[in-house]
């Protein structure tokens, strides 16, 4: 009877770890991390995509397919700036996206940005610290006018440690030398570091470099997310999709039939179905494994790997999302209010993402759906609902038989 | 476009919907495309001015599923055979045997051609039992192939039966019916031949006779023993078919609605009441179209009932979906037409049924028909407006955006910093570092 119980706790477990859900052997995990199950959850590997430093050099998706030998799907100009990719399938499990914006619509970013912490999100700070010194830069600029970022940082008293004499690339005459504020050689150019911000008596602001900025790209590698409460794998009715040992999510595909399940089940689009033509695996459901061949034997996967510019990071989950974090403070000290995580909060849709993201506009921008739901989320009133219908189907016929009898 | 001479050497320029296999085929470039837009106007303009929401150059958000017309069609037949083996039980147990009759058979030519049109359906249908290997809650397919697979087990030997019961066999005694034919024809054929002479010939004849004589007789009984055996199961037979049925003609619903597809996603509080409706009415108007209208009866007041409720919840379902913003993909296009189709059968019929059914068999035949096709519509209708929806990213992201505007900031997938910007580590000279294992970038 406890197994039952078992099997229909995990079956409709609803908001949890993704590891018990999929009835990963937690024991294991706490035995081989030493921590305790939610430590050991923890413990899943997952990948931080950073855009704010993606270059858009597509070595990912190459690295990708070379690595798991996925046919190439079409060669085909799109026209949509430097993307000739366009989405991710069955073929490409890493895909840039490239979105070209003009200085308005950095602006609305920026603004959606701040509106983000302006919602109250938790802070490990206490908000009465806010007024303070200098330490707490970031939210206090956020409450400020937009346009003026300098400014707000002046008048949260934080002008001496956030000034930069960081010069703009974009616009020459900002700052003063070159290498002011660059420290060419250092890990710090592989990414916005370029703008980091030294103390400083001259007084120009970390936004400057932004403010002057008319027209933008946005690259970003978008990937499978590895949900914590996947929909894919909840579908599948094989068996061939299973949650692995480092918490991923994987199709076996000597295992799946191709019904297609899995493909209506994911809210970000990303499994899909290869054709019943194809070469290699065909009509079976295909997407990222996370290079789970790779991570067997303690290897990085192959587009972590090739990132030229660490914009994906690979790690576990726990690590991941606290660079995200740290980034993502950072970058709003900086005045790129912009900047914002997607997939790091384990309240969302979907429990949280294995795959995390540092985003500079809205996620729609990129493609991604700004709040995605794993539809199992709602089965349980779905049966519900199948219940009573199927309840009243039959006592119809009953009443049909009571009435219309035999004549 | 230009032209040069080396022209004839390109290959043939091919619609880029077929170069990729036909995915995603028939793809729209919007004009919110952002080159379109610098190119249309000023520059220097939002994204995406002339759209409400907000796509990456107009692409589906998510995946259709890739089921081809044999899923709709298996919606149909699915339906129409837990309809037909609930009306097969109830004239089984009010003495209806026509009604019984037609109604089993139509269960199992239903059940035939739903499990062919499910694998042909599999990307790899050869595989399909791998289905049959895991039971899982949490996947509605993977439950309704143990629905179907339980009311198959009860539905398939109630129509064997049936057809048994049909045959002429020899179930006593005396020698009649096919075999006592059979037998009679060799009597004569050894009469006529006994006479004649005994040569070898004659012999082997003779023997070839005796065999044939034998099987048919083997035949029979073995048939006989079947049917006694099946007579023997038949309660739990029964039992598994009716206690199936409802679930195999509702589950479809949450099999649908347990996707990310938009339209789907959001019918799943009424789309469970479609189809019963949908089923009830399609398996009584078949009802109606093979039973004596004096045996009918039953059919035609579940018709009634199931049809209604069609019709009534579709129309609810309808303005709900228009409220959350996905119902557009009911009212256009093909399966806007097959919707408007399903509602004017189903009420033709209704018509019908309530009016001169009762006693001509041509009304009863026509107000069958038109429930039938109704309920085909019906489905076929569902399932083309999700596949819409699935494939214009409107239909994900308005809704999506709304409600996440309506909620406000908790529970949401995009956050902003948690962290403030000293938290972050900083190296001896003060800078703060990309942040990563070890204070170093990570992969480095």
């Amino acid at each position: 009877m406890s197994a039952v119980t078992d099997y229909l706790t995990r079956q409709f477990r609803g908001a949890g770890d993704p590891a018990v859900a999929a009835a990963w052997d937690t024991a294991a995990a706490v035995e081989n991390t030493g921590g305790t199950p939610n430590q050991a959850l923890d413990e899943r590997m997952g990948f931080f995509t950073d855009t704010s430093i993606c270059i858009g050099c597509k070595a990912c998706e190459v690295a990708c397919k070379e690595w798991n030998r996925n046919p190439e799907d079409g060669y085909v100009l799109t026209g949509h700036s430097y993307d000739n990719t366009g989405e991710l399938n069955a073929d490409t499990w890493r895909h840039v996206a490239f979105v070209e914006q003009s200085g308005e619509r950095i602006a609305a970013a920026r603004e959606s940005g701040r509106k983000l912490v302006d919602l109250g999100m938790p802070s490990l700070r206490p908000s009465d610290d806010v007024s303070g010194q200098a330490s707490n830069v970031g939210p206090v600029t956020l409450e400020d006018e937009p346009a003026d970022d300098a400014a707000a940082i002046r008048a949260a008293g934080g002008s001496t440690q956030y000034a930069t004499d960081a010069p703009s690339v974009l616009d020459p005459g900002a700052g003063p030398g070159p290498e002011a504020g660059l420290s060419v050689g250092d890990e710090s150019l592989a990414g916005v570091n370029v703008l980091d911000i030294v103390e400083t008596d001259h007084g120009v602001m970390p936004t400057s470099l932004h403010a002057a900025q008319d027209f933008r790209w946005l690259m970003s590698s978008d990937v499978c997310k590895h949900c914590t409460h996947a929909g894919c794998l909840d579908n599948c009715p094989t068996g061939a999709l299973f949650r692995t040992e480092f918490g991923t999510v994987v199709v076996q595909a000597d295992v799946c039939n191709g019904c297609g399940y899995c493909v209506g089940g994911c809210p970000f689009g990303v499994i899909q179905r290869r054709e019943k033509t194809a070469e290699v695996n065909h009509g079976n459901a295909q997407k990222c494994t996370l290079c789970y061949d790779r991570l067997k034997e303690g290897q990085t996967p192959a587009c972590a790997q090739t990132c030229p510019t660490t914009s994906i990071k690979f790690g576990t989950h726990a690590e991941m999302v606290k660079i995200a974090e740290e980034r993502v403070a950072q970058l709003h000290a900086q005045g790129m209010t912009e900047a914002r995580l997607y997939g790091a909060n384990s309240g969302d849709g979907v429990g949280g993402t294995g795959s995390v993201f540092l985003l500079l506009d809205e996620p729609e921008v990129y493609g991604l759906p700004p709040d995605p739901v794993a539809p199992t989320r709602h089965l349980g009133a779905s049966y519900k609902k199948m219940l009573m219908a199927a309840g009243g189907m039959a006592a119809a016929a009953a009443v049909a038989f009571v009435g219309g009898g035999v004549a | 476009m230009s032209v040069n001479s080396l022209d004839a050497y390109r290959d043939p320029e091919i619609p880029r919907s077929q170069r990729r296999g036909g995915r995603g085929g028939g793809r729209r470039r919007r004009p919110s495309d952002w080159l379109n837009d610098r190119r249309e106007g000023r520059g220097e303009r939002a994204l995406v001015p002339d759209a409400e929401f907000t796509s990456y150059y107009g692409r589906p958000v998510i995946k259709a599923v890739p089921w081809g017309p044999q899923i709709p069609t298996y919606l149909f037949f699915g339906g129409l055979a837990g309809g037909s083996q609930l009306l097969a039980t109830g004239a089984h147990l009010t003495g209806n045997e026509p009604l019984r009759r037609v109604t089993r058979l139509t269960t199992a030519v239903a059940v035939a051609v739903s499990g062919a049109a499910l694998v042909e359906d599999l990307g790899r249908p050869e595989r399909f039992y791998n289905m049959l290997r895991v039971m899982k809650l949490s996947s509605p397919m993977s439950v309704g192939t143990w629905i179907f697979s339980a009311f198959s087990g009860g539905a398939m030997p109630l129509a064997a039966l049936e057809v048994l019961r049909m045959l002429p066999l020899e179930r006593s005694g005396a020698v009649t019916g096919l075999v006592g034919t059979f037998d009679r024809a060799v009597a004569a054929v050894h009469d006529a031949t006994d006479a004649v002479d005994a040569s070898p010939a004659w012999l082997t004849r003779q023997a070839r006779i005796a065999t044939r004589r034998g099987l048919g007789l083997r035949a029979n009984s073995a048939l006989v023993d079947v049917e006694k055996l099946l007579a023997l199961g038949e309660p739990a037979f029964i039992g598994l078919g009716a206690s199936m049925a409802p679930p195999l003609a509702t589950y479809t619903a949450v099999l649908l609605s347990n996707t990310a597809t938009p339209t789907w996603h959001e019918a799943r509080a009424h789309l469970p009441f479609v189809f019963a409706g949908s089923a009830s009415a399609a398996a009584s108007g078949n009802a109606m179209m093979w039973t004596p209208v004096s045996h009918a009866g039953a059919a035609r007041a579940l018709a009634v009932i199931g049809s209604s409720v069609d019709l009534a919840v579709l129309n609810r379902l309808e303005k709900h979906l228009d409220a959350e913003g996905v119902g557009e993909p009911l009212h256009h296009g093909t399966p806007g037409k097959l919707n408007r189709a399903s509602m004017a059968l189903n009420a033709a019929g209704l018509v019908g049924t309530l009016t001169l059914a009762r006693r001509s068999r041509v009304a009863s035949v026509l107000s069958g028909a038109c429930f039938v096709a109704g309920s085909a519509c019906t489905r076929f209708a569902i399932f083309g407006a999700g596949m819409a929806s699935a494939k214009d990213p409107k239909y994900t992201m308005e809704p999506q955006r709304r409600r996440l505007d309506a909620r406000g900031g908790t529970d949401n997938i995009t956050t902003g910093p948690r962290l403030t910007a000293d938290d972050a580590p900083r190296t001896a000279d003060g800078r703060r570092p990309l942040p990563g294992p070890d204070g170093k970038p990570a992969n480095l």
